[in-house]
């Protein structure tokens, strides 16, 4: 059958069992949005406010489902609209696919009106993307595209099609069966070697951690690390991104490493004499000076990216791989250890821990982030997906809401983009609409994107919006205070009154000053099929810690005085 | 890293999808790593739809792995070799265009060429061009002794390389009739299979 361009993109849609796209129109793309139209009903297009939203909700979409995330723009303003969540879903390995409209053949490279060269703008913050110049490469294309965003490490893959493209007819025929790509082929398992190294490794350890990333969930592997972790006994360091990889209140799990890591996890790690990394990145946010990271340590390193292997620390043992691929090779000739005075150790660091936090902590008359995020764990029964946006809150987040289950915190890591916690988390409710989702996110970066109110308005989507409204951009202001000798430049923030926002958008509202109606305001959140915003409005200048300064030795850290020690 | 001062070389040759836009995708991760490249070629091999580059990189031989990782990762680079740990044959192509004006500069210039596997390649009452094939050292010692006489104008195509013997270095891939699902007669089979 002949279909036009703009009705194959639909198809292969469809065939990729995409039932929900992200976008926003405009000329160049108009004639897919037609066919949009004759789809209403099999695929459901969301009208965004602001194209960076769709970008979000589809990478929201794709970290609350493991599925590839769908995002349609025209061409020019509305494809560079796109870059911050390309950039953010290439950071953290989130597969989208993003359609961009984009002039007519005849015309570009002639500066047409809305012309952008967005393959050339998006080649180094994509996985990989495609002009599509003639109708016939179309569907091959799309299945290609679908096939790189999701397998391998995943990413995002932009496909731009010229309008002519999208009005040009031919035969569609879906190829069916594998993509044969000859240039494109992720390591799937370990050779015997590797495993035999990295057993001795392990068995030759007395002080040995499990550093857990992300790739744990993306590769399916929680069984396995889990079931690697009882066996040899070895306890395990959370990534941001790996929280959920193992339920945090299982005995083994240590908490976060890095920057604003637990001081157990980090101090485990300079004391470890084996690292096992498992599918993270050595980012310099978890590593801090890597002069002085983990010196006493071995390391085995599995990661689906060959190019992560020796990139920032240096492994006697590296395995490019899928992880849970590896970890099945690796687990029937893996026996019992116990490392009872290394974990003595750890529970040690721990209970110091402890004694510091803040909840322990008298704090009559003020709101803290830490019991508003606390309480809400408490009130969601620690079940809820939570989607933070970037700053303190965020830090807290991960240190004061505890995750059990793989993909409940969806966070921008890698790039750190504001704005991306409520729009990813409308997406997440698409991803998985029988979950309860909370939007976690400062009142600085709430405002980036709160123009997608009007969309969560529109497509009624049920999630809690959480604005933790400190009047500054708090984590900045925590470094001008710690390193800036609290010159607050550009700081502080004049902001709008959230509730009367909301009401404008006509979305339920509270606010929320004292810590005694925190309960009342999330259980009124809860009760409601739609959006909802609470403001909650907490002490101005709190801190996140510990805190590693960046660069600094992953031991050397700043942390809150306990009690009486000020 | 890879911009303090090196005297180390690696030659990387890639063997990639002869399509628009992939060289640009090979520069800019250079680019966007830092590694700075010294010489890059890029020509078509005996297979249309395949183009092989030479990649001569300003960088120590620790760091031919990574180099080797960031370029597999490019969706369209097929595979990627680091030739310096293997024998190979190398050729970097001169023309030098030199001062040739008065008989003391002609006769220097035709003693050097006899010397080297140079050629005359154009010669004028004023300037000739000199033709010269060799590995990048050699070349370059032929050059330093050129120089003295004016030159005048330079160009060189960067180190081609090609490693020795039974080295070979292909690839199966046969782009299909660019499958183009669809397309009148296709089974829509095309490159995936
Ligand atoms: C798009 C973008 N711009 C700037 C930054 C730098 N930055 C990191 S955290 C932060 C402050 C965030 O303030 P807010 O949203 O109020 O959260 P808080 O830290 O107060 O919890 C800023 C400006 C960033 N991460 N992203
Ligand atoms: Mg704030």
């Amino acid at each position: 059958m002949k279909l036009k361009g703009s009705d194959i993109i639909m198809e292969c849609l469809l065939k990729e069992g995409v039932h929900v796209m992200f976008g926003y129109p405009g000329g160049a793309i108009l004639p897919t949005y037609d066919a949009i139209a004759r789809y209403e009903g099999r695929i459901h297009h969301v009208l965004v406010r602001h194209e960076q939203g769709a970008s979000h909700m589809a990478d929201g979409y794709a970290r609350a489902t493991g599925e590839v995330g769908v995002c349609i723009a025209t061409s020019g303003p509305g494809a560079t609209n796109l870059v911050t969540g390309l950039a953010t879903a290439m950071m953290d390995s989130s597969p989208i696919v993003a359609i961009t409209g984009q002039v007519p053949i005849p015309a570009i490279g002639s500066d047409a009106f809305q012309e952008t060269d967005v393959t050339g703008v998006t080649l180094p913050i994509t996985k990989h993307n495609y002009l599509v110049t003639d109708v016939r490469d179309l569907a091959y294309t799309m299945k290609e595209a679908f096939h790189i965003a999701r397998t391998g490490r995943p990413g995002p893959v932009l496909v731009d099609v010229p309008k002519d493209v999208q009005t040009a007819e031919t035969e569609f025929i879906y190829p069916e069966g594998d993509v044969a790509l000859p240039g494109y082929d992720p390591p799937w398992s370990a050779n015997d070697k590797e495993i035999d190294d990295a057993l001795r490794l392990i068995d030759e350890a007395e002080r040995p951690i499990i550093l857990a990333g992300h790739g744990i969930m993306m590769s399916g592997a929680m069984q396995e690390v889990r079931e690697l972790a009882e066996r040899a006994q070895i306890p395990v360091s959370l990534t941001l991104l790996g929280k959920g990889a193992m339920p945090e209140d299982h005995p083994l799990v240590i908490g976060m490493m890095g920057m604003h890591g637990e001081a157990s996890s980090n101090l485990a790690i300079q004391e470890a004499d084996l690292l096992l990394a498992l599918g993270m990145r050595f980012d310099d946010r978890v590593t801090g000076n890597l002069q002085t990271y983990a010196k006493k340590a071995r390391k085995i390193h599995i990661d689906i990216d060959r190019s992560e292997i020796n990139k920032n620390v240096k492994v006697e043992v590296g395995i490019a791989g899928d992880l849970k691929t590896v970890l099945t090779q690796l687990l029937p000739k893996l026996g019992q250890k116990s490392h009872p005075h290394w974990i003595r150790r750890i529970r040690d660091w721990l209970e110091d821990s402890s004694e510091r936090d803040i909840l322990n902590y008298e704090t009559p008359g003020i709101l803290l982030t830490a019991q508003v995020i606390n309480d809400i764990w408490k009130l969601t029964g620690g079940d809820a997906i939570t989607v933070t946006d970037v700053g303190q809150h965020q830090m807290l987040e991960a240190q004061y809401y505890p995750h059990q289950r793989p993909a409940t915190l969806l966070t921008s890591g890698g790039l750190g983009t504001m704005g991306f916690g409520f729009p990813a988390a409308i997406g997440a409710k698409f991803g998985k609409p029988e979950e309860e989702i909370w939007a976690i996110v400062g009142d600085g970066g709430f405002q980036m994107t709160l123009c997608e109110m009007a969309t969560a308005v529109q497509e009624n989507v049920n999630v809690n919006i959480a604005i933790i409204n400190n009047h500054f951009l708090g984590m900045v202001r925590q470094w001008q205070e710690l390193f800036f000798e609290k010159r607050y430049e550009a700081t502080p923030m004049v902001n709008p009154d959230f509730c009367k926002l909301a009401d404008a958008y006509g979305i339920p509202n509270r606010l929320v000053t004292k810590r005694d109606e925190i309960e009342d305001a999330v259980n009124f959140a809860r009760s409601i099929d739609g959006p909802v915003l609470i403001e909650f409005v907490v002490e101005k200048e709190e801190m996140v810690y510990p805190m590693v300064p960046a660069g600094a030795d992953l031991h050397d850290m700043k942390r809150r005085p306990k009690p009486g020690e000020a | 890293m890879s911009n303090e001062a090196v005297d180390t070389k690696i030659t990387v040759v890639a063997l990639v999808e002869n399509e628009p836009g992939v060289l640009n995708r090979i520069a800019s991760m250079f680019r966007r790593r830092a590694f700075n490249i010294d010489s890059l070629t890029v020509g078509r091999t005996h297979k249309p739809h395949i183009s092989r580059m030479t990649i001569r990189v300003d960088a120590g031989p620790e760091y031919a792995r990574k180099i080797a990782n960031n370029l597999l990762k490019l969706v369209n680079v097929i595979d990627v070799r680091i030739l310096d740990n293997e024998p190979h044959i190398e050729r970097d192509l001169a023309l030098i265009k030199v001062r040739n004006d008065d008989t003391e500069s002609r006769n220097t210039i035709t003693e050097i060429c006899d010397r080297y596997p140079a050629r005359i390649v154009d010669v004028g009452p004023k300037v000739a061009i000199i033709e010269m094939v060799g590995t990048e050292k050699f070349l370059e010692e032929f050059i330093e002794e050129v120089r003295p006489t004016g030159i005048v104008e330079m160009i060189r195509t960067g180190v081609v390389s090609m490693g020795r013997g039974t080295r070979i270095h292909d690839t199966d891939y046969q782009r299909p009739d660019l499958s183009r699902a669809g397309a009148e007669g296709a089974n829509g089979n095309g490159r995936i299979v």
